[in-house]
C-alpha cells in the first residue's frame, strides 16, 4: 500500500479539487437512496404531528395499499426511540463511567431497569405523554416511542457502561499525559472505544423492539383505546377481525422493513464501525456492506459533509485548553462526607420504596398481594420448565451448529432475522389451535412467552461452542471422548458461561412477554391462563393503577430474585471452573 | 549527553522530594521516602524489579498520580521557563482507530496548534524518526518496532523538556529493541531533539548500562532507592567491553546483596512466627531447571548472575525470584554477583524424582515458615483440613491482598510438590489427606 503523501499537505490545489468533487455514478446512487429516504421521512413525520382526531377519522384500514405507509410510521417511531436511546446511552453512561458517585447510583438503576417489565408502565406512561401533547398524535407517538425506548435504553446504556471501564489504562494515561479535554479524549477515546459493541447492541435492541412495537401500537387503557397508524396495529386489526390474508401481510411487510434496515442502515454502520475495533492485529475477515461501499466511494458526499465536521472542529476550538499535568486524585475523599453520601443515597431510595408503597397500599388489602404473590409463583413455574424445555431443544442444535462454523455463517442471518420477528404474530394460530382443541389455556399458552426470547439461548451456545478451541476438540476425538462423556467434559465446559448469559436474558425476556402472553385472543375468543402477566395485563385494561403497580412491584421482585439467587450465582461459577482460556 | 550537556551549570529540570505512595486502603507501601534530582542534559534509568514502584514514580513525575505524601515537580530555569512531560509506554498506547499521522498530532491538537502548523510538525517527527511513507498506516499494519516508533514520534513532537519512558523496549524482540535504542541515543547525542533530559524505567540492567548517565537501583516492597550508579563510559558503549561486563556484574552484586538484607523481613514488622514473608511466584520446574543449569557443565555449582541470565535468556526481573528463592531454601547461597549451590543442592542435581521431592520437603520445613505453620496446624487438628481462606486472612495482617494471595498460591504450588500438604481448589482448603 503506497502511502498518499498529497493527503499529508494541508490543501490541495484547487485543479485537483475540481477534479475530486466532480459527482461520479455512487454519488448519483447515494443521492437517490438519501434523497428518497429524506422524502419518506418528512411523509411519515407529518402524520406524527397530525391532532389527535385524525386517528378517529382515518382508523387503521386493512387494505395492503395502506401498508407502505404503516410500515413507514412504525419504521420511524423505532428509529426515533433508537436515536433516543443513543443519546441517552452516551450521556448517562459516560457520565456514570466518568464520575464515582453518578455511578453508584446510574449502574444499579440500570441493573434494575434491565429487569423491569417494559409493557406493564404502558399504562402509566401513555396517560402522562398524552397530557404532555395534549390534543396531538405526538402525545401517544411518544408514549409508543418511550415504550421503545425503555426496551432498548437501559441494555445500550449497561454495554456502554462496561465498554467504558474497559478501556486499557495506557491509553487513558496517554489522554492525560498529552492534555487532552473531557470533550477531547471523549471524541477519540471513549466514543470510538465504545462503538462496536455500542453497534451491536443497537442492533439487537432493534430486533428485541418489534416486539414492543406490536404491543404499543394499539393501546388500550381504561375506557380510551388509541391506534396508532402502523403495522403493530394493522396486525392487531386483523387479529381483531380475524382477517388471515391480512396477518400475513402484515408479517411480509414486517420482513421487508427488516431486510430494507438491517442492508441500509444496520450493515453499512457495522462495516463503518469495524474500524473501531480495539485490535492491534489486523483481522482477515471484515464486515461488507454494499450501502457502505457505495457511501465510501462518493465523491459530493464528503464535501456535503464537510460543514459538520467544521462545526465541530469549531466547537473544539471554542472549548477551553486544560492545564497540564494536573494529576487526577485517585484518594478518597475525607470519609465523614463519603458516610453521608452512602446515608443520602440510602435514605433516598428507602424514602421513595415506602411513598411507593404506601400510595399504592391505600387502594389495597394485603391479601391483593398474597394473590399476586401466588400468580407470579405460577408464572415463575412457568419461566422455569420453560427455560429447561427450551434449552433441551436448542444446546443440541446450537452446539452442532456452532462447532460447524460453514453452516454458522450461513445460519446466522436467518437466526437474527427470527430473532427480529415478534413472536407477537404468532399468538393467534396458538388461539385457534386451543380453542379448536379446547385445550387447556393455563398450560397451552404458556409457549408463548419463550418463542420470541429463546433465541437468545441459541444464539449464545452458538457462540460458546464455536469458541471451543480446536486443540480441545482435537484432543477429545484423538482419545475417542464421545457421547455422553463428550458432553460432560468438552461441550458443556464450553458453552456454559455463555448459555448462562443466554438464559439469563431469555428468563428476563419471558417474565416480561408474560405480560402479553399470558392474555391472548383471536377476534372475539379470549383466552386467560392464570399468572402474573395476565393479572397485570387485566388491571391495565381496567385502567386498575394500584393493580398495575402492585404487579410491577411483585413482578420486579421476582425477576431481581431469580438473576440474584440463580443466574449470578451460575455465571459465577462458570466463569470460575469453567474458562477455557 | 556529553554533546548536549554543558557540564559547568547544571540546572535541576525535576525535584522529588520525600515521596511516599499507598494503594488502596492506606495498607500496601509502594515507595518509600523517595528523593531524586534530575538534572538537564542527563539520561537517567530508574532499574528495579517489579513491585518497586518504579513505573509508580514515574507517574507522578508525570502528574498522571498525585503522591499520598511528598512532592514530585518540574522545574522552571532560564532556558526552560514552561517545562513539560511527554511519555512513552510499554504498550505504546496507540489508538488503534487513529493513524500514524493522527496519532502523532493527538498531543498537538490538545495544545491548540494551528492544523497546518501540527500537520507539518507531525510530518517532520514522523520522518526524524524514520516512519516516512507510513502517514496514513493504521498501527495494526505496523510491527511492533514501528509503534513503538510512532509512540516515540507521538512524544517528541510535543517538544517535551523531559521525556518519559516507562520500560519502552521491554515488548520488543531483543533485535528490534537494540536498533531503537541505538536510533534514539543517536538522536539525544547529536542534538537533534530538543529533549532536556530522558528519565527511563527499566527492569533490564544491560539495558539501563547501555544508554544512561545514572542508575538508580530501586529495592521492592516497599520501592526505595538503594543505590545510585554513576556510568562514565563513553557513548556509544560496547556490550563486550570488559568495564561494562564490570559495571553489569556489579549491579547484579547490589541488587542480590540488598535482598540479602531485605528478603527475610519487610516492613519493618517482625511477626512471631516469621510467616510474613511475600513468596514470589515461582514453580519447581524452574528451580529445578535453574539447579540443572549452575550444576551443569560451563558453571560446575557456581554460577555469574549475569552469564545465568545470558545462557537462559532471561531477564533479570524473572532470574533474580528464582535465585532468591533458591537462597532461602539454602539450595545457594550469594557471593557478590555470583550464585553459589549448597551441597544439598548438588544432591537434588544428581537425585531421582523421588530423592527430589524429599530434598524439597525437607528445605520447605526447615526455611519456610509458611509450609511450617499450615502444616502444623493440619497435624493438630482432628480432621487434618483447614480452609485456605484461614492463612491467606493471617497473611493479610502482614501483606496487601494481591501478596498473600500470591504468597499462599506459592506455597500451595511448593507444597503440593513436595507432597507435604493437599490442597482442593473446589473447598479451598487444605489437607493431609494423599500426602504421605
Amino acid at each position: 500500500m503506497s502511502p498518499d503523501r498529497n493527503s499529508a499537505r494541508p490543501l490541495p490545489a484547487f485543479s485537483r479539487m475540481l477534479r475530486l468533487t466532480r459527482p461520479n455514478r455512487e454519488d448519483v446512487i447515494a443521492l437517490v437512496i438519501l434523497a428518497g429516504l429524506g422524502v419518506l421521512f418528512f411523509r411519515a413525520g407529518e402524520g406524527a404531528v397530525a391532532p389527535l382526531s385524525t386517528l378517529r377519522l382515518e382508523p387503521v384500514q386493512l387494505n395492503a395499499s395502506y401498508l407502505p405507509y404503516y410500515a413507514l410510521r412504525t419504521v420511524l417511531r423505532m428509529f426515533a426511540a433508537l436515536l433516543a436511546s443513543t443519546v441517552f446511552t452516551l450521556v448517562v453512561a459516560t457520565l456514570a463511567a466518568r464520575s464515582r458517585r453518578a455511578g453508584q447510583l446510574i449502574v444499579p438503576a440500570l441493573d434494575i431497569l434491565q429487569s423491569v417489565p417494559i409493557l406493564a408502565f404502558l399504562t402509566f406512561t401513555v396517560t402522562f405523554f398524552m397530557g404532555l401533547f395534549p390534543g396531538s398524535v405526538l402525545g401517544v407517538e411518544a408514549a409508543s416511542i418511550f415504550v421503545i425506548f425503555t426496551s432498548q435504553a437501559w441494555n445500550m446504556a449497561f454495554s456502554f457502561y462496561q465498554s467504558l471501564r474497559s478501556i486499557p489504562v495506557d491509553l487513558e494515561e496517554a489522554t492525560q499525559v498529552y492534555g487532552l479535554s473531557p470533550i477531547r479524549r471523549f471524541l477519540k477515546l471513549d466514543l470510538p472505544y465504545g462503538t462496536p459493541a455500542l453497534v451491536w447492541n443497537a442492533m439487537m435492541s432493534m430486533s428485541g423492539g418489534w416486539f414492543f412495537v406490536v404491543a404499543s401500537e394499539a393501546i388500550t387503557v381504561g375506557n380510551t383505546t388509541v391506534t396508532l397508524p402502523g403495522i403493530g396495529s394493522y396486525l392487531a386489526v386483523a387479529i381483531e377481525r380475524q382477517d388471515f390474508r391480512a396477518v400475513a401481510q402484515a408479517v411480509g411487510a414486517m420482513a421487508l422493513v427488516i431486510l430494507a434496515y438491517d442492508q441500509l442502515f444496520f450493515r453499512p454502520i457495522v462495516a463503518w464501525a469495524d474500524r473501531f475495533r480495539f485490535e492491534m492485529v489486523a483481522s482477515t475477515e471484515r464486515p461488507q456492506s454494499w450501502v457502505f461501499d457505495i457511501l465510501r466511494r462518493t465523491r459530493l458526499l464528503p464535501v456535503l459533509l464537510a460543514p459538520l465536521g467544521a462545526i465541530g472542529r469549531l466547537l473544539l476550538a471554542f472549548e477551553p485548553r486544560v492545564a497540564r499535568r494536573r494529576a487526577v486524585d485517585s484518594r478518597r475523599s475525607h470519609p465523614a462526607f463519603e458516610w453521608l453520601w452512602q446515608a443520602f443515597v440510602v435514605t433516598a431510595v428507602l424514602g421513595a420504596l415506602l411513598l411507593t408503597g404506601r400510595s399504592v397500599m391505600r387502594y389495597l388489602e394485603w391479601h391483593d398481594v398474597v394473590t399476586a404473590v401466588l400468580l407470579a409463583c405460577l408464572t415463575m413455574i412457568r419461566v422455569l420448565v420453560l427455560i429447561v424445555l427450551a434449552s433441551a431443544l436448542w444446546v443440541p442444535i446450537g452446539v452442532w451448529i456452532g462447532l460447524r462454523p460453514a453452516w454458522a455463517e450461513r445460519l446466522q442471518p436467518l437466526a437474527q432475522f427470527l430473532a427480529a420477528f415478534p413472536a407477537n404474530v404468532l399468538f393467534p394460530f396458538v388461539v385457534i389451535g386451543i380453542v379448536r382443541w379446547n385445550l387447556t389455556p393455563d398450560i397451552w399458552l404458556s409457549p408463548l412467552m419463550i418463542l420470541g426470547t429463546q433465541w437468545y439461548i441459541l444464539f449464545n451456545v452458538i457462540a460458546g461452542a464455536s469458541a471451543i478451541p480446536t486443540d480441545l476438540r482435537e484432543a477429545a476425538d484423538m482419545f475417542h471422548v464421545r457421547g455422553w462423556q463428550w458432553w460432560r467434559q468438552v461441550a458443556i465446559p464450553g458453552i456454559f458461561p455463555y448459555y448462562v448469559t443466554g438464559a439469563l436474558t431469555a428468563s428476563g425476556g419471558s417474565w416480561n412477554a408474560s405480560i402479553v402472553a399470558e392474555v391472548a385472543s383471536w377476534g372475539n375468543h379470549k383466552l386467560v391462563a392464570r399468572g402474573l402477566g395476565s393479572y397485570i395485563a387485566e388491571a391495565t385494561t381496567a385502567g386498575d393503577y394500584a393493580r398495575v403497580g402492585l404487579g410491577i412491584g411483585v413482578m420486579c421482585v421476582f425477576v431481581l430474585g431469580f438473576n440474584r439467587l440463580l443466574w449470578r450465582p451460575l455465571y459465577a461459577y462458570g466463569e470460575r471452573r469453567m474458562r477455557l482460556t | 549527553m556529553m554533546a548536549s550537556a554543558a557540564p559547568a551549570e547544571k540546572h535541576l529540570l525535576v525535584e522529588v522530594k520525600g515521596l511516599r505512595h499507598f494503594y488502596t486502603g492506606e495498607e500496601h507501601l509502594v515507595l518509600d521516602d523517595v528523593n531524586l534530582e534530575l538534572s538537564q542534559g542527563e539520561i537517567v534509568g530508574l532499574l528495579g524489579r517489579s513491585g518497586s514502584g518504579k513505573s509508580t514514580l514515574l507517574r507522578s513525575i508525570a502528574g498522571l498520580i498525585r503522591p499520598s505524601e511528598g512532592v514530585a515537580r518540574l522545574v522552571p530555569g532560564p532556558d526552560v521557563p514552561d517545562p513539560s512531560v511527554a511519555m512513552v509506554f510499554q504498550t505504546f498506547a496507540l489508538f488503534p482507530w487513529l493513524t500514524v499521522l493522527e496519532n502523532v498530532e493527538l498531543g498537538l491538537e490538545a495544545m491548540k496548534v494551528p492544523t497546518a502548523q501540527a500537520r507539518a510538525r507531525a510530518i517532520a517527527a514522523i520522518d526524524l524518526i524514520g516512519l516516512d511513507g507510513f502517514e496514513n498506516a493504521y498501527p495494526k499494519e505496523l510491527s511492533g518496532g514501528m509503534r513503538q516508533r510512532v509512540g516515540l514520534a507521538r512524544a517528541l513532537v510535543v517538544n517535551p523538556s523531559l521525556l518519559l519512558m516507562d520500560e519502552p523496549f521491554s515488548a520488543l524482540d531483543v533485535l528490534t529493541a537494540e536498533t531503537l535504542r541505538t536510533d534514539l541515543l543517536d538522536l539525544w547525542a547529536e542534538a537533534r531533539v530538543p529533549i532536556k533530559s530522558i528519565l527511563i524505567v527499566t527492569h533490564n540492567i544491560e539495558e539501563a548500562v547501555l544508554m544512561c548517565d545514572r542508575i538508580l537501583v530501586f529495592s521492592s516492597n516497599p520501592g526505595r532507592v538503594v543505590a545510585e550508579i554513576r556510568v562514565d563510559l563513553p557513548q556509544p558503549r560496547d556490550r563486550l567491553d570488559p568495564a561494562f561486563r564490570v559495571l553489569v556484574d556489579d549491579i547484579y552484586a547490589r541488587m542480590t546483596a540488598r535482598t540479602e538484607i531485605n528478603a527475610p523481613m519487610r516492613d519493618g514488622l517482625v511477626p512471631a512466627n516469621g510467616i510474613a514473608m511475600v513468596l514470589p511466584r515461582v514453580s519447581t520446574n524452574s528451580l529445578a531447571g535453574l539447579i540443572e543449569e549452575v550444576d551443569g557443565t560451563p558453571f560446575d555449582g557456581k554460577a555469574s548472575m549475569s552469564e545465568l541470565a545470558d545462557s537462559l535468556q532471561l531477564e533479570a526481573d524473572e532470574l533474580f525470584p528464582m535465585a532468591e528463592t533458591l537462597q532461602l531454601l539454602r539450595f545457594a547461597e550469594f557471593r557478590g554477583a555470583e550464585l553459589v549451590l549448597t551441597p544439598v543442592a548438588r544432591r537434588y542435581a544428581q537425585g531421582d524424582v523421588d530423592q527430589r521431592k524429599a530434598l524439597f520437603a525437607q528445605a520447605l520445613a526447615q526455611h519456610v515458615p509458611l509450609v511450617q505453620h499450615i502444616r502444623r496446624v493440619l497435624d493438630e487438628r482432628a480432621s487434618h483440613e483447614a480452609p485456605a481462606r484461614r492463612f491467606r486472612d493471617e497473611l493479610e495482617d502482614y501483606m496487601s491482598e494481591d501478596y498473600a494471595d500470591e504468597t499462599l498460591r506459592t506455597v500451595t504450588l511448593w507444597g503440593r510438590y513436595a507432597e507435604v500438604f493437599a490442597y482442593d481448589e473446589d473447598a479451598d482448603r487444605f489437607s493431609l489427606e494423599d500426602a504421605h
